[in-house]
């Protein structure tokens, strides 16, 4: 039994905690709506490109000759998997839901027998892959200085990415972010990017083609597209994934700040009951010490 | 009078919606001028001047660019675009400094090289 002194001090403690907590879900909060609005506002240009890309496809003349970013090498023996995650914890599942995700891809790659790389962005998700994974990973990067990631970022690890590919370090790369459904629900997500179309999607795409006229020709202009369509995918990724971020942190920071109230409130109570315990205590005592006399 | 509408999409978010007459964009091969019921097309950008003729003329300058026509709607994508009014001559001056000593380094591709030339010469035309 816990003498009185030292639950007035703990309940203390736990409510600095609290406040704490509660603070940090105000901030989340905050952030959220802007991160949310950020999301909402660079859907459109991922999306327009990504039909622009669609059209493209449909129209092209000789299928064999299409640039390797949208049909691949032809081959499946090396995955690339870039993983995103966030800088900072304290944000619930965030991070490890990615990275459970991420992982259950990797051991089925490994088990196929195929070749695996990583790339990670952000520290956290390299802290938890490092463990097991650590001497697959390839390239770091983190932009923890940055308040907020704009373009150039996903423009520079777009770069780096179609850079690897030139030089035929891997045949497939796919992307793993949280997607942003609503506050409370994010959705841990894989997404291949390269190549840019799934073989068997293509049998759908005949019916409704529109004749476009091509400025250059249509091999020209896909291949000034895929690359930007690499990072404007990562972009969006990013975009999502910060969102998610701050949905994931405002509900643990929620659901610790709950919890801390729930505590105070038991060790309230506990602390009411040995100080009565201790009051009738005392009194039996005057009370038997009187009767004696 | 006949209008189409006009969308320019940034990656951070949309930048402008609105009808216009005709549009003048710089695409890779040259200028073309897009009016109503153009034919479907699709094209990428040199750097340039957007110019969109409209009840309020605007004019937006670019880097690079995707531009799609379809079904009377103009789409845009770029990640570059700024309002030419936005642009401040200090910063212009900044820009094509750098601009000139990245045509100067030594190995560039034709069409760099093709992109840079063009970029400094709209930025040098704007500054005027």
């Amino acid at each position: 039994m816990p003498s009185l002194d030292d639950l007035k001090k703990r309940i203390k403690s736990v409510k600095s905690t609290q406040k704490i907590t509660k603070a940090m879900k105000m901030v989340a909060a905050a952030k959220l709506r802007k991160a949310q609005e950020n999301a909402e506002k660079g859907r459109p240009y991922s999306q327009k490109m990504q039909n622009i890309i669609l059209n493209l496809t449909k129209s092209i003349s000789d299928p064999e000759n299409a640039p390797k970013l949208l049909v691949g090498t032809g081959k499946d023996k090396t995955y690339l998997c870039v993983v995103l995650t966030a800088d900072r914890g304290l944000c619930g599942g965030f991070n490890s839901n990615i990275c459970k995700l991420a992982k259950l891809n990797f051991k089925k790659i490994l088990g196929e027998g195929k070749n695996l790389k990583i790339i990670t962005v952000g520290s956290k998700g390299l802290d938890q892959i490092k463990r097991d994974y650590g001497k697959y990973i390839v390239k770091k990067f983190s932009f923890k200085e940055k308040k907020q990631i704009s373009f150039s970022e996903a423009d520079l690890i777009g770069k780096e990415i179609i850079n690897l590919f030139d030089n035929e370090e891997f045949d497939i790369c796919q992307l793993f972010y949280n997607n942003f459904k609503n506050v409370i629900t994010q959705i841990p997500q894989a997404q291949q990017i390269i190549p840019a179309i799934k073989k068997d999607s293509s049998d759908k795409q005949e019916k409704n083609s529109t004749y476009y006229e091509f400025e250059p020709e249509e091999d020209e202009i896909l291949e000034d597209l895929l690359p930007k369509n690499i990072s404007t995918q990562l972009f969006k990724a990013f975009l999502e994934n910060a969102a998610s971020e701050q949905g994931s942190r405002m509900t643990a920071m929620d659901n610790a700040t709950r919890n801390a109230g729930d505590l105070v409130d038991k060790l309230t109570i506990n602390y009411n009951r040995s100080r009565q315990a201790s009051i009738t205590k005392e009194l039996i005592e005057i009370i038997s010490g009187a009767e004696s006399l | 009078m006949s209008n189409f509408t006009v969308e320019i999409i940034s990656p951070a978010k949309s930048i402008l919606k609105i009808e216009a007459r005709e549009v003048i964009l710089p695409s890779f091969e040259g200028e073309i001028g897009i009016l109503k019921d153009h034919i479907p097309i699709i094209t990428f950008l040199r750097p340039g001047i957007i110019k969109i003729l409209s009840d309020a003329n605007q004019e937006f300058f670019v880097e690079d660019g995707t531009v799609e026509f379809l079904n009377n709607n103009l789409l845009v994508l770029t990640s570059t675009a700024q309002k030419l009014s936005d642009l401040k001559k200090e910063n212009l001056n900044s820009i094509i400094t750098e601009t000139e000593k990245a045509i100067n380094k030594d190995p560039l591709k034709d069409k760099e090289k093709y992109l840079l030339t063009y970029k400094l010469e709209t930025l040098k035309n704007i500054i005027q």
